[in-house]
C-alpha cells in the first residue's frame, strides 16, 4: 500500500479531559503515531503545602470530578495512615460501599453514555435518546441507582462530603441501607438485560491484543477496592505499600515533558482489565457469568476488553454491595461518633483501586498536622504509556482501512482505556509535536 | 420559536461541574428538549461553532486559554460561569500564594518546561477576570436543580434569580444543629447560598465553595467568632480554600 495518511484528532470527544491522537503516514509508512495530553496543569501537589489535615480530603477531591471518592478515599487513607488512626469496622465497611457506588457510577457512565455510541454507529448519546430509548433508559437507571447509592453513603456523589478523617459526618439509616440493599437486588436483573444490549453490538469491539503488564490491588478476601496489595501478573506482590515507588517508575520520555510509568516491561495497564486480570477467580457468581457471556477471560491482553471488565465489575459492585450492607444490619448499625485526633508527625501512603486504577496519595504531615509534602499516582498517569504502545501496535494494522474507519478505531481505543486526563495532569502529563 | 443553541466548553478544572450534566439522569432528556445542545466534548463528536449560550466550566491559566476563551466570547450571546472554578478560581487559585515558578519545581522538579506552550502558565484567573460573564451557576459542584433553574430560564429569555444572602438562611430552614455548636467552623455566614446547605445538612462545615458574599453581614460574623471564642484568622485561613485572593483572603 502507498497510502498517505493523515489523522489529527484534536481534543478527543467522549473523554473525561483533553487528548489528541497524530497519527502521520507516508506511502503506507507510519512516520509519526502519537498520544498527545494538552491539559492545563493544576498544581495539586504544591496547593497541599501547609494544608491542615483536615483540609487534605475535600482539596484533593477536587483533582477529579468522576472519582471524587476514590481520591477521598485515598486521601483519608493516607491522612489516618501518618496520623496513626484506626477506623472502626463499620466504617471500613460502609467506605466500602462508598468506593462500589463510584465504580459503578464512573463505569456505566462510560459504557453506557461514552463508549455506547461508538457501538451504535453514532455521535454521542443523544440521538440514541430518539433510536434506542428502552435500552438507554434501562442504563440511565443504572446510572442512577449507583449515584443514590454515592449520594447515601457520602452525602453527595460529585465531591463527596461524609467522608472525614477517622470516619464518616453523618451515617445513613437502617431503613436507608435496607432500602439501598432492595434496590441493589431489583436491578441485578436489569444489569443483564444491559449486558445483552451490549453483547449484541460487542462485534465492533476490534478483535487486538498486545502482551502487556498488569498492576492492581490484590486482597485474599475479597476482589480488591478498597484495600490490598500492590500486585503484578507478571512480578506477583510487592510485600510494603509503601515501597510502591518500585512498581510505579514514572519517568520523562526524552522527546516530550510526557511522564509516563513503567515497572517490569516499557509500560503496564491498570483499571478494571487489570483487576480482573489479577483478581477474576474473586467475580461474584452473576458478575462471572457476564465474563463468561463475553468469552473474557484472564489473562485478556485485548485493551478493548477493558469495557466488558467494567461491566462485569458493575455486576460484581451490586452483589458486593449487598453482602456488605447484609454484614453491617447483621452486626447493627452503630451510631458512631467521631473521635478527638490529635496531630502528629508522620508520613502516610494511601492506596486504593479507583474506576481507571491503582491510586496513590502520599502525605508527610508536621506536628502540628499541617501538610509539608505530598504525592499523588494516579491511574490515568500509569497508563497513557501503554495507550502509546498501543497505538504504535495498532495502527499498522489500520492503515488499508479508509481514513474515518482509522480515525475512529484509534479513538476507539482511547476510549477503552475510560482515560481520565484532568486527574492525570493535576501534575503533569504533557506532550506534543 | 427554534430552541437556543447551547455549548459546554471546559479549562482548567475537574469536569465535576459537566458531570452534573449527565448526573440529571432521565432529566437530561427533558433538557435536551428546550435547548439545542451543539457542543459538549464531554460527551458527544458532534461540534458547532455556532451558538448562543456558552456555558464555561474550569479556570482560565495560559495565554492559549484566554485566546480560546475570548473566541468563545465572541461567538456567544449570552456566556455562562460554570462551577466555583470558573466563577471564582475556586480550588484553583489556591496556588496563587506562591510564584508561578515556585509551584513549577515543586511539582514539576526539574523538568525542562521551557519554550513549552502548555507549560506556559500565568496566576488562576476566573472567567470574568478575562471576558465578561453574564450569569454564573456557582457551586463546587454546581447544584443540579439550580443547573436547571437557570438554563431553563435562559432559554425562555428570562433572568436566572441566583440567591445573594448567607448559607444560614437554607441551613436554617433545613433545621440543622448549626456548626458552631458542635465545634466546627463554618463558612456558612458569609458564603452566598443556593446550595441548599448541602455540607451543613451533611454534618460538615461549608467551605465557601459559592463564594462570598457581596456585603456580608459583618457584625453577625464578629458575634459568632466571639460567642464560639474564634479568631478572625482562622476564618481568613480557611477561606483561601475557594476564595484565596478576595478581600481579607490571603
Amino acid at each position: 500500500m502507498n497510502k498517505d495518511v493523515k489523522i489529527n484528532v484534536h481534543h478527543i470527544t467522549r473523554v473525561e479531559g483533553h487528548g489528541n491522537i497524530l497519527l502521520d503516514v507516508k506511502k503506507g509508512d507510519i512516520k509519526k503515531i502519537q498520544w498527545q495530553v494538552p491539559e492545563a496543569p493544576r498544581f495539586f501537589e504544591a496547593m497541599l503545602r501547609g494544608r491542615h489535615y483536615d483540609e487534605l480530603r475535600p482539596i484533593t477531591s477536587r483533582i477529579c470530578g468522576i472519582c471524587s471518592i476514590g481520591h477521598s478515599l485515598a486521601s483519608l487513607k493516607a491522612t489516618e495512615d501518618a496520623l496513626d488512626i484506626e477506623i472502626s469496622e463499620q466504617t471500613n465497611m460502609l467506605r466500602h460501599l462508598a468506593i462500589n457506588g463510584e465504580n459503578m457510577q464512573s463505569h456505566i457512565l462510560h459504557i453506557g453514555y461514552l463508549v455506547a455510541p461508538d457501538l451504535f454507529g453514532v455521535g454521542s448519546v443523544f440521538p440514541l435518546a430518539v433510536s434506542n430509548k428502552d435500552a438507554l433508559l434501562e442504563i440511565v437507571k443504572l446510572h442512577r441507582l449507583s449515584n443514590e447509592m454515592s449520594e447515601l453513603i457520602c452525602g453527595r456523589t460529585t465531591h463527596p462530603i461524609r467522608l472525614e478523617v477517622g470516619g464518616f459526618t453523618m451515617l445513613p439509616t437502617k431503613k436507608q441501607l435496607e432500602r439501598l440493599r432492595d434496590r441493589l437486588n431489583e436491578n441485578l436483573e436489569r444489569t443483564k438485560k444491559v449486558a445483552e444490549i451490549i453483547k449484541k453490538v460487542s462485534n465492533k469491539l476490534p478483535d487486538f491484543k498486545r502482551e502487556t503488564e498488569y498492576i492492581g490491588l490484590t486482597n485474599k478476601d475479597e476482589y480488591a477496592f478498597y484495600d490490598g496489595d500492590i500486585a503484578s501478573t507478571d512480578t506477583g506482590v510487592l510485600d510494603d505499600y509503601k515501597k510502591y515507588r518500585s512498581y510505579m517508575d514514572e519517568y520523562f520520555v526524552p522527546q516530550s515533558t510526557a511522564k509516563y510509568a513503567k515497572h517490569n516491561r516499557k509500560s503496564y495497564m491498570v483499571g478494571a482489565l487489570a483487576r480482573f486480570n489479577l483478581n477474576s477467580k474473586q467475580l461474584e457468581p452473576n458478575a462471572k457469568e457476564v465474563a463468561d457471556m463475553f468469552g473474557l477471560k484472564p489473562i485478556c491482553f485485548n485493551p478493548f476488553m477493558n469495557n466488558i471488565a467494567q461491566l462485569v465489575e458493575f455486576v460484581h459492585n451490586i452483589e458486593d454491595s449487598v453482602k456488605w450492607i447484609d454484614k453491617i444490619l447483621d452486626i447493627g448499625l452503630k451510631d458512631e461518633k467521631l473521635k478527638k485526633i490529635t496531630p502528629k508527625k508522620g508520613q502516610g501512603v494511601g492506596v486504593i483501586e479507583v474506576p481507571r486504577g491503582i491510586l496513590v496519595h502520599d502525605y508527610t504531615i508536621d506536628s502540628k498536622g499541617n501538610c509539608v509534602k505530598a504525592n499523588c499516582i494516579i491511574p490515568t498517569n500509569q497508563n497513557h504509556a501503554n495507550i502509546q504502545h498501543d497505538m504504535e501496535e495498532f495502527a499498522p494494522k489500520l492503515i488499508d482501512k479508509p481514513e474515518k474507519e482509522i480515525e475512529l478505531s484509534l479513538e476507539m481505543l482511547v476510549r477503552a482505556y475510560d482515560p481520565c486526563i484532568s486527574c492525570s495532569t493535576h501534575y503533569l502529563d504533557v506532550e506534543f509535536v | 420559536m427554534s430552541k437556543p443553541r447551547v455549548a459546554f466548553f471546559d479549562f482548567a478544572s475537574c469536569e465535576g461541574c459537566q458531570l452534573q450534566i449527565a448526573n440529571l439522569e432521565e432529566e437530561v432528556l427533558d433538557l435536551i428538549s428546550i435547548v439545542d445542545v451543539v457542543s459538549f466534548r464531554e460527551v458527544m463528536k458532534e461540534h458547532s461553532e455556532e451558538y448562543d449560550i456558552a456555558i464555561i466550566e474550569g479556570s482560565i491559566m495560559r495565554p492559549m486559554d484566554e485566546e480560546r476563551i475570548r473566541k468563545i466570547r465572541s461567538k456567544s450571546k449570552i456566556l455562562v460561569a460554570f462551577g466555583a472554578c470558573a466563577c471564582i478560581g475556586g480550588v484553583n487559585k489556591i496556588r496563587n500564594q506562591w510564584s508561578v515558578d515556585e509551584v513549577k519545581k515543586e511539582v514539576y522538579k526539574n523538568a525542562d518546561l521551557k519554550d513549552n506552550k502548555y507549560f506556559d502558565v500565568f496566576k488562576t484567573k476566573a472567567v470574568n477576570e478575562v471576558v465578561p460573564v453574564d450569569y454564573y451557576i456557582y457551586g463546587c459542584p454546581p447544584n443540579r436543580d439550580e443547573i436547571k433553574k437557570v438554563i431553563t430560564a435562559l432559554a425562555m429569555g428570562k433572568k436566572p434569580d441566583i440567591p445573594n444572602y448567607p448559607v444560614c438562611v437554607e441551613c436554617k430552614k433545613n433545621e440543622n444543629v448549626c456548626l458552631f455548636e458542635l465545634g466546627k467552623f463554618c463558612l456558612g455566614p458569609i458564603t452566598r447560598a443556593g446550595c441548599n446547605s448541602i455540607c451543613p445538612s451533611n454534618g460538615s462545615p461549608c467551605e465557601g465553595c459559592r463564594g462570598m458574599l457581596k456585603e456580608p453581614q459583618t457584625k453577625c460574623v464578629e458575634d459568632v467568632l466571639k460567642r464560639y471564642n474564634l479568631t478572625y484568622e482562622e476564618m481568613k485561613r480557611r477561606c483561601t480554600m475557594y476564595n484565596y485572593g478576595k478581600e481579607g483572603c490571603k
